[in-house]
């Protein structure tokens, strides 16, 4: 692993206890870009992805963004999560379905921009994944790939320092799945940011990743390239089955 | 009929379910989303209304604030009257009758709501105050109206923490349940009739809107 020091760069060391049957045990770096938090179920990726939102407590550890300590057991560093700025999708989107299209993704504007510039940002965003036209409908209408597209652009749009993307395209077909990717990517490439995408499907895992972090069983099994931990299957087509965390170790 | 104990019951109803609501949404938030030591205790004190006999809370209350305890005696200083056996201490009575619904009812719609949702308002640089206030309460919302207005249905009909705590005094704390017990004493069925029908209307009228408010869909998402 090549130890990058870029003011950028998400460090996470963790250890967590969510519950007296699992321990969790992290350790791993994530610069600009997308890391991919691999594993199975049960593995410790949303666990992992809680303890850097501010979400779940550490018992022990250091999660900082370049210097920026955000949890530090040993200095009592722990930053309230609102004011981590870490976007985050959730595997089930957590959209409030209170709130239109465009009060959704407004939510999360700087207070400070008015009323109207939020509105315009918010709409620009819909745009660019668009979902222009649901600006003013709420959330119970929306169908997948709708909702889908809405929580990708709440979440980007609080500039965020660190993206955090919980199998979020875990409920979608595969054709949607492979617009949002490249839609996704985009953003990405703009924002330059720690990316940590959290998926059980190889393809995914190819088409948006470049790092990986394979979890097993609550601890880093291995860390590497994308390219050389998931192999096989060359055309771009997505791979429905699950990959074999057991297998792509072999490799 | 002789409308002044409705009139009045009414009166003490709305005023017991304010001060409940204030009160019970408040410890209904505290036990929702804060974890203490202690919590379950004051779970245990705020529900025991629901399974204690009547006169066991209003022989309590009158100990609490009873002309020589130090409650009243600072509030007859205060005030100039004493909370016993005044329209104060029927409205005390009330409100100790709808505190747990209040707080029960309000807590279970606080937890209704999907906690992923908060969390997600945090992570979008929400305090907890403000995803409290813009995300948990709009969705527990309906829940919460029906809360209070069960809390008001209690209130209205109690009988026996105000026969306690503020006795039957008619134009004072003579409210429609006490009346209706005070006809019947006095053979005067018709107007014992005409408001115990006066009373059922105005619960199922309650209950009728409470169902309605918590089976609606929308709340989903």
């Amino acid at each position: 692993m090549v130890a990058e020091l870029a003011p950028r760069t998400l460090h996470v060391r963790a250890r967590l206890h969510p519950s007296s049957s699992f321990a969790l045990d992290v350790d791993f770096t994530a610069p600009p870009g997308v890391t991919v938090l691999f594993g199975p179920s049960g593995s410790g990726k949303s666990t992992t992805l809680a303890a850097i939102a501010g979400l779940a407590r550490p018992a022990a550890g250091r999660i900082a963004l370049g210097d920026t300590a955000w949890f530090d057991a040993d200095a009592k560093v722990d930053v309230a999560v609102h004011r981590r700025r870490v976007a985050y999708v959730f595997q089930s989107l957590a959209l409030f379905p209170h709130l239109s299209a465009v009060h959704n993704v407004a939510y999360g504007m700087p207070r400070e921009l008015d009323r109207q510039a939020r509105t315009g940002k918010a709409l620009s965003l819909l745009e660019r994944f668009h979902v222009a036209h649901l600006a003013q409908r709420r959330p119970p209408t929306f169908s997948g790939g709708e909702a889908q597209r809405v929580a990708l652009a709440r979440a980007l749009a609080i500039d965020p320092h660190v993206v955090l993307l919980d199998e979020p395209f875990s409920a979608l077909d595969r054709e949607l799945r492979i617009e949002l990717i490249s839609d996704l990517r985009e953003s990405i490439r703009e924002l330059d940011v720690p990316v940590l995408f959290v998926t059980h499907h190889r393809q995914e895992a190819r088409a948006l990743g470049e790092r990986l972090v394979l979890l097993e069983g609550g601890r880093v099994q291995s860390i590497g390239k994308v390219a050389d931990l998931v192999t096989g299957g060359h055309d771009a087509s997505f791979d429905e089955t699950p990959l074999d965390a057991d297998r792509m170790l072999d490799r | 009929m002789d409308l002044a104990p409705l009139a009045l019951s009414l009166q003490i109803a709305t005023a017991a379910t304010l001060i409940a609501a204030l009160a019970g949404l408040g410890l209904a938030t505290l036990l929702a989303n804060v974890r203490f030591p202690g919590r379950d205790l004051i779970d245990v004190v705020v529900t025991a209304p629901i399974v204690l006999p009547p006169t066991v809370l209003g022989y309590y209350l009158l100990v609490a604030v009873g002309r020589r305890s130090v409650i009243g005696h600072a509030w007859e200083a205060v005030f100039g009257s004493p909370i016993v056996f005044t329209r104060t201490g029927a409205v005390l009575a009330a409100t100790v009758g709808a505190l747990p619904l209040v707080v029960k009812s309000g807590r279970a719609a606080l937890e209704s709501v999907d906690v992923t949702l908060v969390r997600a308002a945090r992570t979008l640089g929400a305090s907890p105050a403000r995803a409290f206030l813009t995300v948990q309460l709009p969705l527990a919302a309906r829940g919460i109206l029906a809360a209070l207005m069960l809390a008001f249905a209690r209130s209205l009909g109690d009988f026996g923490i105000t026969l306690m705590v503020a006795g039957d005094i008619p134009g004072e704390t003579q409210t429609a349940s006490l009346a209706i017990y005070d006809a019947i004493q006095e053979h005067r069925e018709s107007a014992a009739l005409a408001m115990v029908l006066a009373l059922t209307a105005i619960a199922i009228a309650i209950l009728y809107t409470v169902n309605k408010l918590t089976a609606a869909p929308g709340d989903g998402r």
